[in-house]
């Protein structure tokens, strides 16, 4: 069972380490955002005396990375699907659960590889200094939480869809809201209370205050929270997915 | 002989198109099974339902003894399958969509390797193993498909026209191979095919299905027998009807095939 859930995750690796342009495709948003926001509000950040605005924004650009490669890689499905290789799947000797598990752990993996890139080259390039370096390793595997949770809502909503036709609808009704309204560009303190109550319904807000909580020391829930609602959230995913993935009809 | 494929009364719509239309047989264990009939008549909506893909909307399978709709995990490891329409992964190389479905099917690593490279060998697809399935022809696609196919020993083969665009030299390592496989293991098989004479050479019994519905079923003798006719595409042809069918699967069958024959004769 374990072999098998293996050679599933290794396919997602394999397929994402060939395919170059994709890579350089899924760095270069976050990299805009990270470099044009960063040094675009820097001033106007620093003058309202909230410290610097690369330190706040990079683990928002982190989170960015990892929402947009996680649905991606549970969506593939669709694409499986069209190219026929979901029937092979299919029909093999294992249960779709097991082909979830293994979908979802290899895509979780690609999308923590995208966002820990990011990571390097704000520190690199950006002149981010987390707060402390041990803490870069927690930090890792809250980004791998928060992408499992995503990875396993991107199967869940590409067994609900028959072909790319709904894509662009998942573009501008659920990942971009999820990312412009978790937090990831703004400070969750002092905004309109409309919107403070949409973020803390956004499991990314949970998850882009954890980074932020491991990487400069700052936190608007609260690790525990964070980690407790990740981890919960997380959990009806994994259930979710798995049961509409098990309705999939070829 | 005990029945390793029962089919009771089993219907399958989509929306108000009937597919299949209950139909009702069997196939025995270590039988080789031809199931005929013409473009969208419902033979792959038929092996769909078999292979755990697709639930009937009414009536009952049951398939090395489980119900594919209730135990599909079971039914699952009884049976190997090469579909109509591709089915690799363009992404991986040859060698790589072969050990991905030997660890699929547990098959162990030892055989796995000895295996994998005589049937790559066989499709004369050895020399290209670490290429990209996206680099491959249509005919090679093709080739490999076959050969993941019989990478491991099911108790049941589900062939949806297997040699759909092969080479004659394909077509007939295949065919040994399966044959020696009936033989010598009792694998039943189960296959779709438009080439009347390969039916006629290899089925032990045919079912002719046409617009959803079983219209004939016996041994090839008998086919021909009952129409009075010489041959089994004369007996098929006087069964379904010399028109055309133009169903939307059909043509795109058809384009398919044309597709691979192409690349088969470059
Ligand atoms: N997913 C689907 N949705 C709607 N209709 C379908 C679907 N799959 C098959 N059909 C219809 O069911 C009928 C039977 O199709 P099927 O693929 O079983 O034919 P077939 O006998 O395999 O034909 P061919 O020789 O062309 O492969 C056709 O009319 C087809 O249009
Ligand atoms: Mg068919």
């Amino acid at each position: 069972m374990f072999k098998k859930i293996y050679i599933l995750w290794l396919r997602q690796l394999k397929r994402y380490s060939r395919s170059k342009s994709r890579i350089v495709g899924s760095l270069a948003q976050p990299l805009l955002f990270l470099f044009a926001l960063g040094y675009g509000f820097g001033a106007v950040y620093q003058k309202a005396g909230e410290g610097s605005y690369i330190d706040f924004l990079t683990p928002g650009i982190v989170g960015m990375s990892i929402i947009f490669t996680s649905i991606f890689s549970g969506m593939e499905i669709i694409w499986d699907r069209q190219f026929g290789f979901l029937k092979e799947m299919m029909v093999a000797p294992m249960s779709r659960f097991e082909i979830m598990v293994g979908r979802t752990l290899g895509g979780a993996t690609v999308a923590t590889l995208q966002g820990a890139i990011v990571l390097a080259i704000a520190i690199v390039l950006g002149g981010f200094v987390p707060y402390s370096w041990p803490a870069v390793f927690p930090a890792i595997l809250a980004m791998f939480l928060v992408a499992v949770l995503f990875c396993a809502m991107g199967t869940m909503v590409a067994s609900l869809l028959n072909d790319m036709q709904g894509f662009q609808l998942i573009m501008n009704f659920l990942i971009m809201p999820l990312f412009f309204l978790s937090g990831a560009l703004f400070p969750l303190q002092g905004i309109p209370k409309a919107i403070s109550a949409i973020a803390a319904m956004n499991p990314l807000s949970y998850g882009i205050d954890a980074f932020r909580a491991l990487l400069i020391n700052a936190s608007h829930y609260g690790l525990p929270v964070d980690l407790a609602v990740l981890c919960s959230v997380t959990a009806v995913f994994i259930f979710l997915g798995s049961y509409f993935f098990s309705k999939v009809q070829i | 002989m005990a029945n390793i494929i029962e089919i009771k009364n089993i219907t399958k719509k989509f929306g108000a198109d009937t597919a299949v239309n209950d139909v009702t047989f069997s196939v025995k264990a270590g039988e080789i099974f031809a199931f005929l009939g013409p473009n969208g008549a419902g033979k792959s909506t038929t092996i769909k339902m078999l292979t755990t893909l697709l639930s009937p909307t009414s009536g009952k399978i049951i398939v090395d003894g489980h119900d594919p709709a209730i135990e599909p995990d079971k039914v699952r490891r009884s049976f190997g399958i090469v579909f109509q329409d591709p089915s690799l992964d363009d992404e991986l190389t040859a060698y790589e969509n072969m050990d991905f479905h030997g660890i699929l099917y547990d098959v162990p690593g030892d055989i796995r390797k000895v295996r994998i490279r005589q049937l790559l060998e066989f499709v004369e697809l050895w020399d290209r193993r670490g290429s990209l399935v996206k680099e491959f022809s249509g005919g090679m696609k093709r080739r490999l498909e076959i050969a993941r196919g019989l990478l491991h020993h099911p108790k049941v083969f589900f062939l949806d026209e297997p040699t759909l665009g092969l080479d004659p030299q394909t077509r007939n390592h295949m065919w040994n191979y399966l044959s020696d496989l009936n033989r010598l293991e009792n694998t039943t098989i189960f296959f779709t095919t438009h080439y009347m004479e390969e039916a006629e050479q290899m089925a032990q019994r045919i079912a002719i299905i046409d617009h959803g519905k079983i219209i004939a079923i016996g041994a090839p003798a008998e086919l021909k027998e009952t129409t009075g006719k010489e041959s089994l595409e004369e007996a098929f042809l006087a069964l379904t009807g010399t028109a055309i069918r133009d169903e939307a699967e059909g043509n795109s069958a058809n384009a398919m095939r044309m597709r691979m024959w192409h690349g088969v004769k470059r």
